[in-house]
């Protein structure tokens, strides 16, 4: 209930430290919540994204060792599902979202704007590691397209204008 | 939280919940579904929050201030209804909050300016509204009222009660027996007899005995839908007891939660309804005190949209890449860890309950015959009253898009329905009114109302399908070779590849309408690429790229000129194909601001400030950045 609480009466600060808090922050910590199955390979690799925003070649290798899964295994686990990245992302994770919706109502334009706004092309991290852009297909909030995610926020009817102002903010 | 040992327990403490409630106490609702947050819901639950907690008012009781799932109304968010008053204000700022506080909480009076109005009439209450009166909520019966993260609020709203009813009233093959007889068919798209998959998984268990599991797909992927995230988000528990009388009749003891991972809230909703459930004694060992064990298990989708096929979600939670496999064995057969396993979706989860409620007489009843029931949609696009619908299976596509959507603003009617997602199809306006003629199912609905039904079997006779809900309204600014296009290079990167004539056959159209687009090919293309999906259909190994080529083939089907467009005269006549569109400033409507020229990432814009400014078409890319910021819509395209 308190989270919730939080997270419905703003204090997302203070939600996210918790959050943190109950995630754990190294390795081990993370797979010692994991039996020693191949079933658990996909969970371990969530939270180890989840807390370290990329999976290392070190860490898949000793993810690898806990389940019991060779590394080729890991590896086309690791590469076909997109959620999972080999490479460091950025502070900032920029999502917008190309559901058919929001493709309509310019979705494609948004995203090209932002390539042209951040330097960088979709899939890619800025230099200075602030922002990382995606494309993502349908977050599921149409009715408001086109829609641009800022981390955990939704951006509904987004333009240009207020997605440039968005990312000064950040 | 105490557990609640038996089925009077659950009585006794629904009673103690509800004498507990104050009819006079002010509550505040606000919606913090999808599309109102993405228009700052949060900030405005807040304002109430921190206008209640400065004791600003001075109500006899302190109102509630909850937080809930999806009122539906998605194009006038943020919506805030208030009871016992029966008020519902849209399009709430955070900055209104104080008036709505000092008006409406303090003096019981309304904020006439926040009220829904249309063509000159104000409406007090949701009821009242238009898109609200035409619907029937069951399913979304709860959602927008309760708050999800509490299980009392649900109780109080007669949660778990079909539960202890299935308990101790029936046996599991009357539980079976109901679902066959309800005709409930499968949310997710596909449209198969829930009650014969259960069936099957059933007898399969009885002759091969150990343990059997059911699963709640909740990977919804089809871009343009967003119904089961509504049900997860705003009413979890209905999800839960739907998957634990289905686990009851089917004798299982373990289930899965299967929820994409681009729904964080949807996850969250879930792990603390739960953890609630399991609290109250709902789920785990001896549930009720039946004897009866079973528990769930979250399981969070890693993006991929093929996760959405059974045996690709099997695969997932087997812990390997969710590459499909050939069916038979079907899951019912061969499922998880090769025992017999129920996947349903979401959705059809949530009917279970109110079946086991009001009886399969009942549930016939609603809907048309062979697509009993009712469904959700989200309807969305180019349509006046975005958001999502509940109504009986049946409902003409007319009475959908026009009536409860209010229509296409600024056109007579829409150009085309896009319903199904990827393995959908697009369905022209003007099928809207002949369709009736080559139609083959029951008349006494269908001629009565000389239009489409919205249901399984007349939606598959368009060439599309009903699919999850997802219906996505087209005008005349929107191109199909566009859409078919999108659809299939969605569909390209999302093809697992194991199979070839999905991993090949999707690059190989994809080529065709790429050169279509850009004004190449030739009138025989057309066939060439109607004939390589059909290879499609024929030869692919699962349900993604059997019905990958739907949306070209429909709209090959239906919209041949607008191809042929393209093909011989080199145009779009939707204006979006960038390689065949060009930008014109028009100078009667330019004010000069110049925004054109200081927003153009080619600089090809030029002009003086306050005259008129003009597109170099050289240079032009036809990115549409100075479209999207021209405030006076002065860029047009030609």
């Amino acid at each position: 209930m308190a989270l919730s609480l939080l997270l419905i009466y703003g204090e997302k600060s203070k939600m996210r430290e918790i959050l943190m808090k109950t995630r754990p922050q190294d390795l081990d910590s993370i797979l010692e919540n994991y039996p020693r199955r191949p079933q658990h390979l996909i969970g371990v690799l969530q939270d180890v994204q989840a807390a370290f925003n990329y999976i290392s070649p070190e860490h898949l290798a000793r993810i690898c060792d806990h389940v019991g899964v060779p590394v080729t295994q890991a590896w086309s686990v690791a590469t076909f599902y997109k959620s999972f990245s080999l490479e460091p992302r950025g502070e900032h994770s920029i999502k917008v979202c190309l559901g058919t919706t929001c493709h309509l109502k310019g979705g494609e334009r948004l995203a090209e704007a932002c390539e042209r706004d951040l330097g960088i092309e979709r899939g890619q991290t800025t230099a200075d590691q602030r922002f990382s852009l995606d494309t993502v297909k349908c977050v599921g909030a149409c009715a408001e397209a086109p829609v641009v995610m800022v981390d955990e926020d939704y951006l509904g009817r987004a333009s240009i204008s207020s997605l440039k102002k968005e990312f000064k903010r950040r | 939280m105490k557990k609640i040992k038996n089925t009077a327990g659950l009585q006794t403490l629904r009673q103690t919940l509800l004498e507990a409630q104050d009819p006079e106490m002010p509550v505040v609702r606000v919606c913090l579904g999808p599309g109102c947050l993405a228009l700052g819901a949060e900030k405005v639950a807040r304002a109430f929050k921190s206008a209640v907690r400065n004791k600003k008012i001075k109500a006899r009781v302190q109102p509630l201030i909850k937080g809930t799932g999806c009122h539906g109304f998605c194009s006038q968010g943020t919506l805030v209804s208030l009871s016992p008053a029966n008020l519902f204000y849209v399009r709430v700022k955070p900055e209104d909050v104080a008036e709505i506080v000092a008006t409406s909480l303090e003096q019981g009076r309304t904020v006439e300016r926040l009220l829904y109005s249309d063509n000159g009439a104000r409406y007090r209450s949701a009821a009242e509204i238009p898109f609200y009166r035409a619907q029937q909520k069951i399913i979304l019966k709860n959602v927008g009222i309760i708050d999800p993260l509490d299980i009392n609020d649900a109780l109080m709203a007669g949660g778990y009660q079909s539960l202890a009813k299935v308990l101790t009233e029936m046996s599991p093959e009357e539980v079976l027996k109901t679902v066959e007889v309800s005709g409930l068919r499968g949310r997710g798209g596909g449209g198969f007899p829930t009650g014969y998959k259960w069936r099957r998984a059933a007898d399969n268990a009885r002759e091969n005995p150990g343990p059997v599991y059911v699963i709640a797909n909740g990977e919804e992927g089809d871009p343009g839908a967003f119904m089961d995230r509504s049900i997860m988000e705003g009413d979890p528990h209905k999800v839960i007891e739907g998957m634990i009388i289905g686990a009851y009749a089917l004798g299982a003891n373990q289930g899965y939660l299967f929820v994409r991972h681009e729904y964080p809230l949807a996850i969250h909703h879930f792990s603390i309804a739960l953890r609630q459930a399991r609290n109250r004694g709902l789920l785990g060992k001896n549930i009720l005190g039946s004897g009866f064990d079973f528990d769930l298990q979250i399981n969070r989708g890693a993006g991929a949209y093929v996760c959405g096929e059974e045996t690709a979600i099997i695969a997932s939670l087997e812990g390997r890449a969710g590459e499909p496999r050939t069916r038979p064995p079907y899951p019912a057969q061969e499922g998880l860890w090769g025992r017999p396993t129920v996947i349903n979706n979401v959705e059809t989860w949530a009917n279970v309950p109110h079946i086991m409620e009001k009886g399969a007489d009942w549930y016939t009843g609603l809907g048309v015959p062979h697509s009993t029931g009712t469904k959700i949609f989200s309807l969305v696009g180019k349509v006046k009253n975005t958001g999502l619908v509940e109504v009986p299976m049946g409902i003409s596509l007319g009475a959908l898009v026009e009536g409860i959507g209010g229509g296409v603003p600024g056109q007579t009617h829409f150009k085309a329905v896009q319903t199904g997602g990827p393995s959908g199809g697009i369905i022209p306006y003007e099928l809207k009114e002949i369709f009736t003629d080559y139609h083959y199912h029951p008349e006494e609905f269908i001629a009565a109302k000389k239009e489409i039904s919205v249901d399984f079997d007349s939606m598959a006779q368009t060439g599309s399908i009903m699919g999850g809900g997802g219906m996505i309204v087209m005008d005349d600014h929107d191109c199909v070779v566009d859409v078919a296009r999108y659809f299939l290079r969605f569909l390209e990167e999302e093809s697992c590849g194991k199979c070839l004539p999905c991993r090949l056959g999707l690059k190989g159209m994809l080529e065709f309408l790429n050169r279509f687009a850009r004004g190449q090919g030739s009138p025989e293309d057309i066939d060439a690429l109607e004939s390589l999906g059909q290879a499609l259909v024929d030869g692919s190994l699962c349900g993604l790229g059997r019905a990958a080529p739907n949306p070209v083939l429909t709209s090959i089907r239906f919209f041949r000129d607008e191809y042929l467009a393209h093909i011989v005269d080199h145009k779009c006549p939707a204006g979006v194909c960038r390689d065949l569109i060009s930008y014109q400033i028009d100078p009667e409507t330019c004010n000069g601001c110049g925004l054109c020229a200081q927003e153009c990432p080619e600089a090809c814009i030029t002009g003086k400030k306050k005259k008129l400014f003009t597109i170099g078409q050289e240079a032009c890319i036809r990115c549409g950045v100075c479209q999207d910021v021209c405030p006076v819509q002065a860029v047009q395209v030609a």
